[in-house]
């Protein structure tokens, strides 16, 4: 049969072995894709040939809201971005508008912001990893994560009302004072997580199996990421130091002493999905370790500065970024002058995130695919606005 | 380096392209010829440092009238971010050329940017719109956007006022 095959000569034997490409659409209905994001895959057998990411199915017009409302009227939609960020994104705006109107936050509404976006940060990572377990078929880490991710929305049920979408970072400060009993809630929750991370490092990122399923597959080197934008975990797992809470800091960040953990490559390439898995669970330590020293020094004071009810800030331009679970979330505003921004552009993480896919499917098997989409830890919301 | 210094480099090697700064508060830009862009953003990239490009952007100015793109390269080595701005013609025909080939995040940011704005981009690998349907008619960003009562023969908004069209075209 060899020989035989052989003698019809290469072309022909090609022929006989052609394989039909199959186009595959992932979504924009599908679990593993995180939302609604669809993904026409050319497959080539198990292999992927392309994967083009389709986004836009989410898309709220945002931009265009906001230029219809009012400054402090903005705030809501931003915290619909990035759904299981809200606290870290309308952190990120309120410091866009207080950077243009030149007003100081005071003391103790800088103390509330940072904890609070930091249990934030710790409840996001806390989703991206029970996600992500699922994706590689560990049940059990999605039912701990959101089992200690409810804690988190219990706290922040009390302090804003919402469990999800808060509205509680306003420009100038916070929309609510905390109470003692949030305080000692916030630091019981502290007790009570902090042995869980280690706990679940042995359970699932140190796991045999997840550690073959996510070693050396979506490799993202810095090149890439700077070629794309890349930030936050993207960036750090691909060994770059980099976060803007220590290379700018804004509101009390330089006053707190924190790590900034990077991928080492120490399960197989560096850059790897592991990587950026071990970043998150590691950044998780550290967001207690913030909470830790500033919890019993919150000092005395106004929780918020006084803004008139309307907000007119000078005219002008301000790009001001902070660095969100998914990494660095820029507002561009320009004002006029106006109650009403003329402008304003979200930068959104996610958005340069998912647009990399492309680049990082190419030839890996199917299966791989969902470990890659998995890693990047996209919010739907923030990609399409 | 400061906002200052790159200034001044980026005006000594492009005299023509250079056209001055903003003095915008709290963040300035500098304001580059359309037809420069592309030379000063590689500069930028290879001389200054600026790994990154954070962001694309367009803005309508309908008072001046012009539309502009505003593009954010920022650099790890500086730990700074340099706001360019591009004015164009406030036209259908606005055109600029593409930066995807310098930084592969312009692609989705110009996308976008034509999506919204109806700004194009010459030599854009993948020119389409992004986050509107492809059939989508009209700029959305734009200033003197009219929002379309009817998408496809579907009213939008599904809930009219004595069931009568709103203000607003038909698409």
């Amino acid at each position: 049969m060899q020989n035989e095959l052989n003698n019809t000569g290469t072309a022909e034997l090609k022929e006989t072995l052609r394989t039909d490409e199959l186009l595959l659409n992932m979504g924009p209905q599908h679990p593993s894709t995180h939302g609604v994001l669809r993904v026409v895959v050319t497959t080539d057998g198990e292999i992927v040939k392309e994967a083009k990411p389709e986004i836009g199915y989410l898309h709220r017009c945002f931009e265009k809201h906001a230029e219809a409302s009012d400054y402090i009227a903005v705030s809501p939609y931003v915290d619909r971005l990035d759904y299981l960020a809200s606290m870290n994104n309308s952190m990120g705006y309120a410091i866009a508008v207080e950077s243009m109107l030149g007003i100081e936050v005071p003391r103790r509404a800088e103390y509330i912001r940072v904890i609070i976006s930091e249990l934030q940060r710790i409840a996001s990572h806390l989703m991206s990893y029970g996600t992500y377990g699922l994706d590689m078929g560990a049940f059990t880490a999605f039912m701990y994560g959101f089992r200690d991710r409810e804690m988190i929305l219990d706290i922040f049920e009390k302090i804003s009302g919402a469990r999800l979408l808060y509205n509680y970072m306003w420009i100038g400060g916070t929309y609510r004072d905390i109470t003692p009993d949030v305080v000692q809630q916030i630091k019981d929750f502290l007790v009570y997580f902090k042995p869980k991370v280690e706990e679940y490092n042995n359970l699932v990122t140190y796991n045999k199996i997840f550690v073959e399923r996510t070693r050396d597959i979506g490799v993202i080197d810095l090149k890439t990421c700077h070629t794309y934008g890349l930030t936050g975990v993207m960036l750090r797992g691909a060994g770059l130091k980099w976060d803007l809470r220590k290379e700018h800091p804004y509101s009390i960040y330089k006053e707190v002493e924190f790590d900034i953990p990077v991928g080492t490559g120490q399960m197989g390439t560096l850059g790897d999905c592991w990587d950026r898995h071990i970043v998150r669970m590691k950044e998780m330590i550290q967001s207690i370790r913030i909470i830790e020293q500033l919890i019993d020094g919150i000092p005395e004071g106004p929780h918020r500065a006084k803004v008139g009810k309307v907000i007119k800030p000078p005219a002008g331009e301000a790009y001001s970024r902070t660095e969100c679970p998914r990494g660095e979330l820029g507002f561009y505003i320009i004002s006029d002058g106006t109650g009403k921004p003329f402008r304003v552009r979200c930068k959104s993480p996610c958005f340069m995130n998912i647009s990399t896919l492309n680049e990082l499917s190419q030839g890996v098997m199917v299966a791989d695919l969902i470990a890659t989409i998995g890693s990047l830890d996209i919010v739907l919301g923030e990609v399409d606005r | 380096m400061t906002f200052e210094d790159i200034f001044t480099s980026l005006s000594q090697k492009f005299p023509q392209g250079i056209l001055g700064k903003e003095e915008t508060k709290p963040d300035a830009s500098i304001k580059v010829d359309p037809s420069a862009i592309h030379d000063v953003l590689k500069f930028l990239r290879d001389e200054l440092h600026f790994e990154t490009l954070h962001m694309v952007s367009g803005v309508d100015y309908p008072a001046l009238p012009a539309l502009c793109v505003v593009y954010h390269p920022g650099s790890y080595t500086h730990k700074m971010i340099v706001p360019l701005k591009v004015y164009l013609p406030r036209t259908d025909e606005a055109k600029v050329a593409s930066v995807t080939d310098l930084y592969k995040a312009a692609n989705w940011h110009e996308r976008e940017t034509y999506d919204m704005f109806g700004i194009r981009f010459l030599n854009h690998p993948d020119h389409r719109r992004i986050l509107c349907p492809e059939d989508w008619v009209g700029f959305p960003l734009r200033k003197d956007y009219v929002t379309p009562d009817y998408y496809n023969g579907m009213p939008v908004p599904l809930f009219f006022e004595d069931g009568a069209p709103t203000e607003g075209g038909a698409h």
